[in-house]
């Protein structure tokens, strides 16, 4: 895996610190994400990714530090912002209705609209066919874009999700834990679509505790501990039980490993 | 195939796009049935058959003729129109236990703009559906600023509407339960025209002299007319299967219903559609009660009584899901149909008319169960 030249990253933070009244979330995250990459976002519950994620996203604001999107630095008061400035965030709830259409998740809330004045309706025709054709791509073979969202499987759902992003014009993807929940062919579906996304261009934030998802597709890991950046490390420079243990933020977990037979 | 984003296709998994076509060909004439099992108004249309089967075989063939379709007809257009409002808003999520005191609310303001207040006809119409309008808003905020249930906000304006109605009626009437004399003080012309009284009277006269439909021996059609207020339920039903299938809004409407936070995070404006429905159910019980109050000349507190169960019934068999997110105009549309054919086609049976609630009771036990069971088929929930 190449990485893109260092130019202008899409997105900077260099230090970023989020206070809640008296709780540190974050007490100085940096890190950068640039065109044709994967970052993966490494840490265990409360390292603060959750929070980091939302920050970038447009959610919270930061407390301090320095927030730069293309060289750019940018202070988002809402997640309209960050959508507009390319920033587009898969949640793990998907935002996705179960009982609507493809087409309608797809594009809810961006209908294509036709017709002149109060006459104004949406333009199924190329609704269908943009579905029909992104999901095409991606290799997921949608019986009739009619079909409610809730009859596809998990991965194809979280596929649908991203392709909604990348088709709306996003130029970083935060994707949050989106293999969490999935098996193992549902897991490979989505991997290899975030490969694809970084072929295309996009610089992808793709958050996950599991090291092994992370390093099949990740050019570049940033570990996260206690609302700090541990480090940030090439693929070439890490290995990935050596990350796992990193993440884990000690020595404990490999004695249990071990007790366990060396498959956490 | 020819969108502009065609360089993602580089990928690595890409089938020749022949076969795909032709697999892509298969797959969507299988899903044909499951298209149609997938139509929420599809439980409404088959109760419907159903329904008009049970009469043909036990009714007395009047029912089947152009005057007794009319006399069906009319309690379902009044039903319908309140239905299909209920059905706009069950689908965004919420419910309005209200819309029964609103017909009786807007009865009485409506009254009391010509009768006391001495305003046209046209001016007590505006004035009472921009009133109507406001009730509805006021709703719509209680339950998008408070987050409670919209079923408990509503269920005591259902009281407090009620009460209101009664009180206004004694105030107006100086110690009455019944506003007399709207009737004729209301005047003719095109306005009153739209709201009362028979339309399309040429065509059946016309229809008559072409030997088309019965008539009496001198000539006049056994049938003068349509009620207006089936036109205005044709009408809004075609309006608002447009807006649901075919518009963004309706498209909001779903999502508003379906997951509000899910279509916030996309952008809908969520609490806009749902204020805008409550205010188009608050319009269509003013309607409802400018169209009966026109007709019979006359409001009092009574009116609309359980017209909010009615609708929502309606509405359930029409397709729709308490838990919103699911449901069609069209099928609110027929749901009225089945209520207004059960509740007058019984008259013309040899039971006695009392079983109609329990038909109704059954109707709505069968309707709900179907759609669960459709739902579940349909959308393949796990």
């Amino acid at each position: 895996m190449t990485t893109a030249p260092e130019q202008a990253p899409l997105i900077e933070v260099r230090d970023i610190v989020k206070h809640f009244g008296s709780v540190i979330a974050l007490s100085g995250v940096s890190l950068k994400v640039s065109a044709g990459e994967v970052l993966c976002l490494l840490g265990d519950n409360g390292a603060g990714k959750s929070t980091l994620i939302k920050t970038l996203s447009g959610c919270h604001k930061p407390s301090s530090g320095e927030f730069l999107v293309e060289g750019r630095p940018v202070a988002f008061s809402s997640p309209r912002d960050a959508l507009d400035a390319g920033i587009a965030t898969v949640y793990q709830d998907l935002a996705m209705i179960p009982l609507m259409s493809i087409t309608r998740n797809f594009f809810m809330g961006r209908e294509p609209i036709r017709g002149f004045g109060l006459l104004k309706w949406i333009d199924f025709d190329l609704a269908h066919a943009v579905t029909r054709d992104e999901m095409h791509r991606i290799g997921i073979d949608i019986r009739d874009p009619h079909q409610a969202v809730g009859t596809l499987s998990g991965g194809e759902r979280q596929c649908v999700a991203i392709a909604r992003a990348v088709y709306f014009g996003a130029k970083v993807l935060i994707l949050d834990e989106p293999t969490s929940a999935l098996g193992v062919a549902q897991t490979s579906m989505v991997l290899k679509y975030i490969n694809l996304v970084r072929a295309k261009g996009l610089g992808v934030i793709f958050i996950t505790h599991n090291v092994r998802h992370a390093y099949a597709v990740g050019d570049r890991f940033t570990v996260l501990n206690r609302g700090k950046t541990l480090g940030t490390y090439a693929k070439s420079g890490i290995a990935m039980d050596e990350l796992q243990n990193l993440m884990a933020g000690g020595k404990e977990l490999q004695a249990v490993s071990e007790e366990l037979g060396g498959t956490v | 195939m020819t969108t502009s984003t065609a360089d993602l296709a580089a990928g690595p998994s890409r089938s020749a796009d022949p076969a795909a076509e032709a697999r892509d060909e298969r797959l969507r004439r299988v899903s044909l049935i499951a298209r149609l099992m997938r139509r929420p108004e599809l439980g409404a249309v088959a109760g419907l058959v159903l329904v008009t089967i049970f009469f043909a075989l036990t009714a007395n063939p009047a029912m089947f003729t152009l005057a007794g379709l009319m006399t069906v007809l009319s309690p379902a257009g009044q039903l319908g129109i309140l239905a299909i409002a209920a059905a706009l808003l069950m689908i965004g999520g919420e419910f309005d236990l209200s819309i029964g005191s609103m017909i009786a609310f807007a009865g009485l303001v409506f009254g009391a703009l010509i009768v006391v207040g001495d305003l046209p006809l046209l001016a007590a119409i505006v004035a009472t559906f921009v009133f109507a309008g406001l009730m509805g808003a006021v709703n719509g905020q209680i339950v998008i600023r408070t987050r409670l249930p919209s079923f408990i906000v509503t269920l005591a304006f259902l009281f407090i509407l009620r009460g209101l109605s009664l009180v206004g009626l004694k105030w107006a009437t100086g110690g009455s339960t019944q506003l007399r004399g709207i009737g004729d003080k209301a005047g003719e012309g095109l306005i009153r025209e739209l709201f009362s009284g028979q339309a399309l009277e040429p065509l059946f006269a016309w229809l008559a002299k072409a030997d088309w439909i019965a008539k009496f021996p001198n000539g006049t059609p056994t049938v003068t007319g349509v009620p207006v207020s089936i036109l205005w339920f044709l009408a809004i039903a075609a309006l608002a299967t447009y807006v649901l299938l075919r518009t963004r809004f309706g498209n909001w409407i779903f999502a508003a219903g379906g997951d509000p936070n899910a279509a916030r995070n996309s952008g809908v404006p969520v609490n806009l559609v749902k204020t805008t429905l409550f205010v188009l159910t608050a319009c269509a019980a003013t309607l409802v009660a400018i169209l009966t109050v026109l007709d019979a000349g006359s409001t009092d507190a009574r009116r609309g009584f359980q017209k909010e169960f009615e609708a929502i019934i309606a509405a359930v068999i029409g397709g729709c899901l308490l838990t919103g997110g699911y449901g069609s105009a069209i099928g609110a549309f027929f749901g009225a149909i089945i209520f207004g054919m059960v509740s007058i086609g019984l008259t013309y049976t040899s039971f006695d008319s009392d079983w109609f609630q329990v038909f109704l009771g059954g109707m709505l036990l069968l309707a709900v169960l179907f759609n669960n069971y459709i739902r579940r088929k349909a959308t393949g929930e796990r």
